[in-house]
């Protein structure tokens, strides 16, 4: 335990810290780099939730990323044109609030995921992972064809939304905004897992039938984790779409459900910080690579694949070996 | 009180041909010890899944209780009262023991209208952890309390097994060869434990180990080819003419 905790700590101060210097160096694009790689770790320990603790193989998680980003893009559309999105039964109009924008990609992305884990969750395996693509697929080919929106084109916002007592648009105090995010949801999930419910959930990933005799329904505690993993992604979305200013379908295809499960499993799956080893080395490479060649994803490819063969825990597990049975 | 805990009505099963379970009916009364036994193949398993909740029966009726649960799942069955080990091991592998256990007591605090914590280091919860250590000990688990569960030897793993299903505080046991992969002194120890047990509530036990099987059973069912032949006490089953030319064959019973 105690060196993992060790190498989660410097994980998270090397992320702190690499942004820092690049402030201290005037470099606004490492800066950046940095928060793009804090952002989609959240959309990765979300998905990890559902992966690593409930054993779920969801490859439709890019849904919830891009509802996350369609909040975002929807409500700062409608301030930024003075347009209520509608007027009955009450009058709700546009925000560029970050705290409100987060709470709408929250609850949309949780009454979704809520809405595709009650049908997803009824199969298993093969065809768990094929229900939760289409429903991605399909959103993706609704966001493509909803021309109010932008449809294929995307939605471009201005300015970045507003944090209250923050400058979002200085790149430093936007990164510091999603590091406490990403700070607060690994205190969360850490809790999650040490929880009566992560027991019971990660009890039903190893034997359904243990679960259900001790009078637990597993098709509840997955429900609950799809749900709470969805919110979490969602949120990434939306962070995502405000480092961009820019939303559009492609945060909702099958690539982005893909690239979310590889930051899962490079880093190490059911491991805390997976997500975050596996986002920062996807992003290094990308920057780093992408450089000298476009056709850095071969080597990202052949990285995956020695992680899958030779080390199963990704590279946490490869780095720190199996993980202890936690007491 | 001595209605049956558990009773058993006419339960038909067939797997195409096959009728796994033909017109079964039993009982299991407060305080007993009912052993069903059979060779190889006669359906105890499908019989016993069809009690646990995991398999729904072609035609018949279960009632615990005095409640009819034929259409209840494993789950509300579980709930009930109905504590079960199973032949296969189905322990959370990744766990260490005491992980298993608390699991089982988390069950039974969920049966009890109880939440299940989204916050709290459930490994700190200190009457869950009570009721775990407790179960642990009285199978001569405690030792290995902090063991990861996969590391358990096959023996082992039946013993947790039977804490697991105490942990549930359960009103009847339904227990699948629970002496399998014990050497001969693990086998006596849980002999000696189930013969206690049956004071806290009764057990349907399915067993191969005839010694055990003779020893403890207040009553003994005898299952061949999906049908119960003979119900009786042990010297019944022994002296049986059916029994013996159908079951027993050529092994002599002692």
């Amino acid at each position: 335990m105690g060196r993992e905790r060790v190498f989660n700590a410097a994980m998270l101060l090397a992320l702190l810290a690499v942004p820092l210097f690049a402030w201290g160096l005037d470099e606004p694009f490492i800066i950046t780099l940095a928060t793009k790689v804090a952002i989609l770790a959240l959309a990765g320990v979300g998905l990890n939730i559902a992966l690593g603790l409930g054993g779920l193989v969801s490859l439709g998680h890019a849904a919830f990323f891009g509802i996350g980003g369609y909040a975002m893009g929807i409500l700062a559309s409608h301030a930024q044109n003075y347009e209520p999105l509608f007027s009955w039964p009450f009058l709700f109009e546009g925000s560029n609030q970050m705290p409100l924008i987060w709470l709408v990609a929250v609850l949309a992305s949780a009454a979704a995921a809520l809405v595709i884990g009650a049908l997803s969750l009824r199969t298993s395996g093969v065809y768990f992972i094929m229900i939760t693509l289409a429903f991605g697929q399909m959103l993706y080919y609704f966001a493509i064809s909803w021309s109010a929106y932008g449809g294929e084109d995307g939605l471009s916002i201005w300015v970045r939304n507003e944090m209250p007592g923050l400058n979002t648009l200085d790149p430093i105090q936007f990164f510091a905004v999603t590091f406490v995010i990403l700070c607060l949801t690994l205190w969360f999930a850490a809790r999650l897992a040490q929880s009566a419910f992560g027991l019971a959930l990660s009890a039903a990933r190893q034997s359904q039938e243990r679960v259900e005799t001790v009078g637990l329904t597993p098709f509840k505690l997955r429900l609950m984790a799809f749900v709470i993993s969805g919110a979490i992604t969602g949120l990434a979305g939306a962070l995502f779409a405000d480092l961009n200013r820019f939303v559009s379908p492609t945060m909702l295809s099958w690539h982005t459900s893909g690239e979310i499960m590889i930051f899962v499993i490079l880093g190490g799956v059911g491991r805390l910080y997976g997500p975050l080893v596996g986002a920062a080395v996807y992003i290094l490479l990308e920057h780093l690579l992408g450089g000298i060649s476009e056709y850095w994803q071969i080597f990202l490819g052949l990285l995956l694949l020695g992680m899958v063969l030779f080390a199963r825990g990704g590279l946490i597990g490869a780095l720190l070996g199996r993980e202890v049975a936690h007491d | 009180m001595t209605d049956p805990v558990l009773q058993v009505h006419n339960l038909c099963k067939s797997f195409g041909a096959l009728k796994a379970s033909n017109d079964v009916s039993l009982d299991l009364r407060p305080g007993e010890i009912h052993a069903l036994i059979g060779p190889n193949g006669a359906g105890k398993s499908t019989l016993i899944k069809q009690i646990s909740g995991g398999l729904t029966p072609d035609a018949g009726r279960i009632e615990v209780l005095g409640r009819d649960v034929t259409a209840l799942d494993t789950v509300a069955r579980a709930r009930m009262g109905l504590g079960r080990t199973f032949q296969i091991s189905s322990l959370a592998m990744e766990f260490s023991v005491l992980q298993n256990a608390v699991l089982g007591a988390l069950g039974a605090r969920r049966a009890r209208g109880g939440r299940l914590g989204l916050f709290r280091n459930v490994m700190k919860d200190t009457a869950l952890l009570d009721t775990a250590h407790e179960s642990l000990a009285r199978v001569g688990l405690e030792t290995a309390a902090q063991a990861r569960t996969a590391d358990l030897s096959h023996g082992q793993r039946r013993q947790l097994e039977v804490a697991v299903a105490l942990t549930l505080k359960p009103r009847l046991f339904l227990m699948d060869e629970p002496m399998a992969g014990l050497g001969a002194s693990g086998s006596k120890e849980l002999t000696g434990f189930l013969d206690d047990l049956r004071r806290e509530a009764p057990i349907l036990l399915v067993e191969h180990d005839m010694d055990a099987v003779f020893a403890l059973a207040d009553r003994i069912s005898v299952l061949v080819y999906g049908t119960v032949i003979a119900t009786g006490t042990a010297d019944e089953i022994r002296t049986n003419p059916e029994v013996r030319r159908a079951y027993l064959g050529e092994e002599e019973l002692t």
